[in-house]
C-alpha cells in the first residue's frame, strides 16, 4: 500500500502549476480575456490551479496556428508521425506514476485505476495508433487495361475535439492518437472540470510535437466550446458527452458541412445467467467482480453497468453475494493505492446522483446497500463522495432508463433468455452491455441480440486498443478505439488515370 | 379546474434566469439525457438549439423578476426521451458546480439541476386530456 503525497504537499511526485494559460503554436499564451477560472480538487474541493477563461478570440488564435501547422503535418511520412507518438508512448511510461497521480487528483478517482487502466492505455493507444498508421495502405482498382483508380488517405486538416471530464487523459488521447496519426492538426478542448491534467501532460509531452500541431484552449462550453465546434475552420468535430450538447453540435457540424464523430453515453445492461452461479469458482468470483463495476472510476463511464439483470432462479443467491462484494468497496483517499472508489468529478455531479438517489426512493425502488453521500474525515471532508449503491426496482422507473453517472445499479432479474433480451434493448442507448454465462452459444446469441456496440462476454469495462468502441442507437457516431477511426479523421483522394492514348469518341 | 403542469422553477434558479436574460436575451431549455452532463437541463439563447417534431414541448416556465415584467422560458425534451420521462414531473434548480455543455449559466459557477417527482394521477389525468 502506498499514500501518494498529494500535489503542493512535500514529497509530491507530481506537481501543477499555479495557472496555466492556453497551449497554443507549441507555447503558453495567456489568454484574451486576462481571465481565469479556479480548478478545484473533488477530493477536499478545494482549489489547487487556476486554468485560462478562454473564449472565441483565443479559439481563433489556436485554430491560426492548427492552419499554419497542419499542412506541413500532414505531409509528413507514415513513419515520422508513427515514432512521434511512440516518441510519446515512451515519455508518458516514463513518467507514468506522475501522471497518474496528477490525474487522480484532478478527477477524483483512485490512484490504482490510473496507474494500472488509465494511463497504461493512454501510452498503448498512441503505440497502437503509430503501428496503425504504418500498416495502413491506400488501394488500387485497375477499370480496365489502361484506366486506373488510385485511391490515398489524407487528412482532413484541421479538427475541434471536445473532451469529457471522467478520463480527462484518455479521453483526450482516443481522440488525439488517431487525428495525429493521420495527419491532422487539432483544437482541443478540455472540459471545464478537468482542464489541468491534459496541460500537465502536454507540459511532458509538448517538446516531441512540432508547435500547432495540438492545441488546448480551456474555457466554459458556451465561450470557448461553441466558438470551436461552430467554426468553419474546423473539418470535423469530435465530442464525447451528453444528448443535448451532441445534437447542438450536429447542428452546428450541418450548418458548416462537416462530419462528426460523437460518444453520447447510455444505461448498460450487465446481464447474468442461472449457470454463472452453477459452481463458487473461480467464475462466479469473476462475476461478482463484473457485478461490482458499476464503482469503477465512481461509476462516471459511459458505459457503466448502471443496470443489472439477474435471472431469477439464482437472483437472491447472486445477488446477496454482490451486495456483500460491493459493501467491501473501499472508499477513502483517492491517492491511497488500496482505495477502490474516489470522489464523484465535481458538485454538480454529487448533487445530481443524491437527486437520482431521492428519485429512485420515490418511485419505490429499494435500496440495499448505500444510498447516501460519504462523510469522510479531515481533508476529505469537504470532498465529493457517494456510497456505493444497489437499487432493486422495475426496468420502467427513471433509474433504470437514465444515466446517473455515479457509482448506483438498479438491479431486477429476468426468467428467460427472451425477457432478458426484452429489458436489455429497451433503452434510448445502446454503448455497451455485459454477458455472463458458462455457456458459449447463450453468450453468443445475447451478443449477437443486443443493440449495443460494445458487448462485454464474460468480462466488462476492459478498454483494450483493437477493440472497437461506439454506440448504437442514441448513444452517438463512430467508432473509436480501433484502426476504423482512422476513416474519421482522413478523407479519400482518388486518382482516376488514363494509360490509353487513345480519345473516348464523345466529341 | 386543475392547471396541471409538467415543469416548475425554483426561485433560485428564476433569479438566475433572470440575470442570464439580461444578457443572452430570451432564453429555452433543452432536457438533456445520457453520458457526463447528461440529465442536466441545458439552457441556451433562444433559438440556438433547433426543436423539431423530434422533441416535446414540456411547457414554459413563468418567471418573475423585480424589474422586469415576468417572462416565459420553454422546456423541451426529445420525444424519445419523453416517453420515459412522461410520468415525472420537472422542477428546475440551481446548484453551485460546473458543467460541461453549452449552457448558458456555467460561467457563472453555478449549474441548473433538475428534482423531479411522480405526477400525481390528478396531474397526470389533467395532462392527458
Amino acid at each position: 500500500m502506498t499514500v501518494y503525497a498529494a500535489p503542493g504537499q512535500p514529497g509530491a511526485i507530481a506537481e501543477y502549476r499555479a495557472r496555466y494559460d492556453h497551449w497554443i503554436g507549441g507555447e503558453y499564451v495567456p489568454p484574451s480575456s486576462g481571465e481565469y477560472f479556479e480548478n478545484p480538487t473533488p477530493v477536499t474541493g478545494q482549489t489547487f490551479t487556476e486554468v485560462a477563461r478562454g473564449n472565441a478570440e483565443d479559439i481563433e488564435r489556436a485554430l491560426d496556428a492548427a492552419h499554419g501547422a497542419a499542412p506541413g503535418w500532414g505531409r509528413t511520412s507514415v513513419t515520422e508521425r508513427a515514432n512521434v507518438l511512440n516518441k510519446i508512448a515512451d515519455r508518458m511510461e516514463a513518467n507514468l506514476e506522475k501522471l497518474a497521480v496528477a490525474e487522480s487528483w484532478e478527477n477524483g478517482k483512485p490512484v490504482r485505476e490510473t496507474l494500472a487502466a488509465d494511463i497504461p492505455l493512454a501510452i498503448d493507444h498512441f503505440r497502437y495508433f503509430a503501428g496503425a498508421i504504418r500498416a495502413q495502405e491506400g488501394s488500387i482498382s485497375e477499370l480496365d487495361e489502361d484506366t486506373i483508380a488510385y485511391h490515398f488517405h489524407e487528412p482532413l486538416g484541421v479538427v475541434g475535439q471536445i473532451i469529457p471530464w471522467n478520463f480527462p487523459i484518455l479521453m483526450a488521447v482516443w481522440k488525439l492518437a488517431p487525428a495525429l496519426a493521420a495527419g491532422n492538426a487539432v483544437v482541443l478542448k478540455p472540459a471545464e472540470q478537468t482542464p489541468a491534467s491534459i496541460l500537465f501532460l502536454m507540459d511532458l509531452i509538448g517538446d516531441l510535437l512540432p508547435p500547432g500541431v495540438v492545441n488546448v484552449v480551456n474555457g466554459f462550453g458556451v465561450e470557448a466550446g461553441k466558438p470551436l465546434a461552430s467554426s468553419p475552420r474546423i473539418r470535423k468535430i469530435a465530442f464525447t458527452g451528453e444528448t443535448t450538447t451532441g445534437r447542438l453540435i450536429m447542428q452546428y457540424a450541418s450548418q458548416n458541412i462537416i462530419p462528426v464523430t460523437l460518444e453520447l453515453g447510455g444505461k448498460s445492461p450487465n446481464i447474468f445467467f442461472s449457470d454463472v452461479a452453477s459452481s463458487r469458482d473461480d467464475f462466479y468470483d469473476k462475476a461478482l467482480e463484473g457485478f461490482t463495476m458499476f464503482a469503477l472510476n465512481q461509476g462516471e463511464v459511459c458505459t457503466c453497468p448502471s443496470r443489472a439483470l439477474i435471472q431469477s432462479d439464482i437472483y437472491d443467491q447472486f445477488l446477496g453475494d454482490a451486495i456483500e462484494r460491493t459493501r467491501a468497496v473501499t472508499q477513502g483517499n483517492p491517492l491511497d493505492t488500496s482505495t477502490m472508489i474516489g470522489a464523484q468529478a465535481s458538485n454538480d455531479q454529487l448533487e445530481k446522483i443524491l437527486s437520482y438517489i431521492d428519485i429512485g426512493k420515490a418511485e419505490g425502488a429499494k435500496i440495499l446497500t448505500g444510498g447516501h453521500r460519504a462523510e469522510l474525515d479531515g481533508d476529505l471532508a469537504g470532498g465529493y463522495y457517494v456510497t456505493p449503491t444497489v437499487f432493486e426496482g422495475k426496468n420502467s422507473m427513471r433509474i433504470f432508463q437514465e444515466e446517473i453517472f455515479g457509482p448506483v445499479v438498479s438491479v431486477t432479474s429476468f426468467d428467460e433468455f427472451d425477457d432478458a433480451m426484452k429489458i436489455a434493448n429497451d433503452t434510448l442507448y445502446g454503448l455497451g452491455a455485459g454477458v455472463w454465462t458458462r455457456d458459449g452459444a447463450t453468450a453468443y446469441r445475447a451478443g449477437r441480440t443486443i443493440e449495443a456496440g460494445r458487448v462485454w462476454t464474460n468480462c466488462y469495462h476492459q478498454y483494450p486498443a483493437a477493440a472497437a468502441f461506439g454506440g448504437y442507437k442514441g448513444s452517438g457516431v463512430g467508432r473509436e478505439n480501433h484502426r476504423m477511426m482512422l476513416d474519421h479523421y482522413q478523407q479519400t483522394k482518388n486518382l482516376l488515370v488514363s494509360y490509353s492514348g487513345q480519345k473516348l469518341g464523345f466529341f | 379546474m386543475t392547471t396541471a403542469t409538467r415543469v416548475a422553477v425554483t426561485d433560485a434558479a428564476a433569479g438566475l434566469l433572470a440575470r442570464l436574460r439580461r444578457r443572452h436575451g430570451e432564453l429555452m431549455f433543452h432536457q438533456s439525457g445520457g453520458c457526463c452532463d447528461g440529465s442536466s437541463p441545458m439552457c441556451y439563447p433562444q433559438g440556438e438549439f433547433i426543436v423539431s417534431d423530434a422533441d416535446v414541448h414540456l411547457g414554459d416556465l413563468v418567471v418573475d423578476s423585480d424589474d422586469d415584467p415576468s417572462f416565459r422560458v420553454p422546456v423541451w425534451m426529445s420525444r424519445s426521451q419523453f416517453e420515459y420521462w412522461q410520468h415525472t414531473h420537472l422542477t428546475i434548480d440551481v446548484v453551485p458546480g460546473r458543467g460541461a455543455g453549452f449552457s448558458v449559466e456555467a460561467p457563472e459557477g453555478v449549474r441548473f439541476l433538475i428534482r423531479s417527482r411522480l405526477l400525481t394521477d390528478v396531474e397526470w389525468e389533467a395532462l392527458r386530456s
